[in-house]
């Protein structure tokens, strides 16, 4: 099972096991990671599971859709060029290992 | 007065949420949270949708069970309150016992209407409303060849989208004229119409079913309609929109008119007592008129109001009501309400996508999109702002409102 790891804003890690085919805001929210509100459920409604994807990950994940992108610009921190929504991030074998930070705030 | 103890009637997301937020908002007292469903709190939107397909219950759980022991949230699942008693701050539940409660949260949520239609008993004839009823459907579809859907709302259209690839046809049989008529403006209700007929899926507006009919053995074979057609149909979903679940209330001698009636705080007639989603009707900040809706946003939006009440900053209820549903690969997002609108205006603000913009006596009180998410959450932050936004002024941009926000 690839292993994901969660950033806090003050540097505090949680590491989950994921299941491959789930995406990264299912994962968080089956290990209890603090920081990932998900509110639609991940229906690209809400920019609620919002994550920073640790730079050297980036090109593994992939690029947000249009609809992610435009989801993203009402996310409640700041948006950067790694941003993108956990619940648009299908996880893969490939992406064991994986690490995102979490921004301040969801909401 | 400090709350020694919450109690929360309902494990539905405004239930679930109202646990969340009392928690990270600081309340330091217990908090009960009594479900009359088995397991951990769910989400439901999926089980029109995804979960139809996949099937795999565990993927819908809110939040592990981890999460309500860290946070000492003590969960009573497969729990039925049976009556309020206010004056003694104390529930019942089904079992005899008595629970008391500083504050008490009803989050009792709605349940799906019965329409007038002869034999909805026999077998066959389900509805989709909770984890249990779509397991069942799920079950059954896999026998089933046709599927009748009574009611053309979001549920049933949803349900409809998804029959074909779950290897059956789907026959809906709408009252109204036209799809999604209590939700949605004339021009998308079409755009749905064509999408859906195009996937195969056959639609009988304007009909009503009177009776369902019996194949002999106690098992649905179709349903007769008003004017005496026969359509067959080996499954049966009852979509038909819902009842609010206010019976408690009622009986404990609440308000309640078309739901519970809170203000603009949350709070019911009772100062003890708050209600939240579903099975609550509350003033609509924009318009003032009083309002039910049935939607995740304002069940989880109406917790973190009475979170910030139950912990000591009170705030009105503010929020911009936002919904959603997605059938076959349209995505419908709604943003404000429509209700009172008296203007519609149709435009395409991008390839493929099509948005339309509701206006109150020249205001523009909501913004329908298919396939725009960012004219959508544009609107989401317009309307919000409280800022008039005139039929005029959006005129000038071809009613354009991502090139509008940008301007102003």
């Amino acid at each position: 099972m690839p292993r994901l790891t969660f950033v806090s804003p003050d540097g505090n890690e949680t590491t989950v096991e994921a299941s491959t085919g789930d995406s990264v805001m299912q994962a968080a929210l089956a290990g209890n990671v603090d920081g990932i509100v998900a509110e639609c459920g991940g229906a690209m409604m809400c920019a609620t599971c919002h994550v920073y994807v640790a730079d050297d990950w980036a090109p593994k994940t992939g690029t947000p859709s249009d609809g992610e992108r435009a989801m993203l610009d009402f996310a409640a921190s700041e948006v950067k060029p790694t941003s993108r929504l956990s619940c648009q991030i299908a996880i893969t074998d490939e992406l064991d290992g994986l690490t995102v930070h979490l921004p301040d705030a969801q909401i | 007065m400090t709350l020694q103890r919450v109690v929360i009637v309902g494990g539905g997301h405004g239930g679930f949420q109202m646990a969340a937020s009392l928690r990270a908002d600081g309340f330091a007292g217990e908090i009960l949270l009594v479900s009359d469903e088995p397991g951990l709190p769910y989400q439901r939107p999926p089980l029109s949708k995804a979960f139809l397909k996949h099937g795999d219950a565990a993927r819908l759980d809110l939040r592990p069970s981890k999460f309500f022991d860290d946070n000492t949230i003590s969960l009573m699942p497969q729990t039925r309150v049976t009556g309020i008693d206010p004056d003694g701050k104390h529930i019942t539940t089904g079992d005899g016992k008595t629970i008391g409660y500083d504050h008490l949260v009803l989050a009792t949520g709605s349940r799906n209407a019965r329409p007038p239609i002869a034999n909805l008993d026999l077998r066959n004839v389900l509805s989709l409303r909770n984890l249990a009823d779509a397991s069942e459907l799920r079950t059954r579809l896999s026998a089933a060849r046709h599927v009748l859907v009574v009611g053309g709302g979001f549920i049933g259209m949803e349900f409809a989208a998804v029959a074909p690839g779950l290897g059956v046809n789907a026959t809906v049989i709408e009252g109204a004229e036209r799809l999604m008529s209590r939700a949605v403006s004339d021009t998308m209700s079409a755009h749905f119409l064509m999408s859906h007929q195009g996937w195969g899926t056959s639609v009988r507006l304007g009909q009503f079913v009177s009776e369902l009919l019996d194949d002999g053995a106690g098992n649905v074979a179709g349903a007769r309609l008003a004017d005496g057609t026969d359509i067959a149909g080996d499954i049966v979903l009852i979509a038909a929109g819902v009842v609010p679940n206010s019976e408690l209330a009622a009986e404990a001698g609440l308000a309640v008119s078309d739901g519970i009636d809170v203000d603009d705080l949350l709070c019911t007639s009772d100062p003890n007592i708050s209600a939240l989603g579903d099975c609550c009707n509350f003033p609509d900040p924009l318009s003032g008129r009083r309002v039910r809706l049935e939607s995740v946003q304002a069940a989880t939006d109406h917790a973190r109001t009475i979170s910030k009440r139950l912990t000591g900053k009170p705030v009105p209820y503010a929020a911009v009501p936002w919904f959603w549903s997605d059938q076959g690969d349209l995505k419908l997002q709604i943003a404000g309400l429509g209700a009172g609108a008296d203007e519609h205006v149709a435009h395409k603000p991008e390839k493929g996508g099509l948005a339309v913009l509701s206006f109150s006596s020249g205001r523009l009180v909501s913004v329908e999109t298919v396939d725009s998410a960012s004219t959508h959450m544009t609107a989401r932050k317009l309307l919000a702002s409280g800022r008039i936004v005139s039929k005029p002024e959006l005129a000038a941009v071809n009613y354009n409102l991502v090139d509008y926000a940008r301007a102003v």
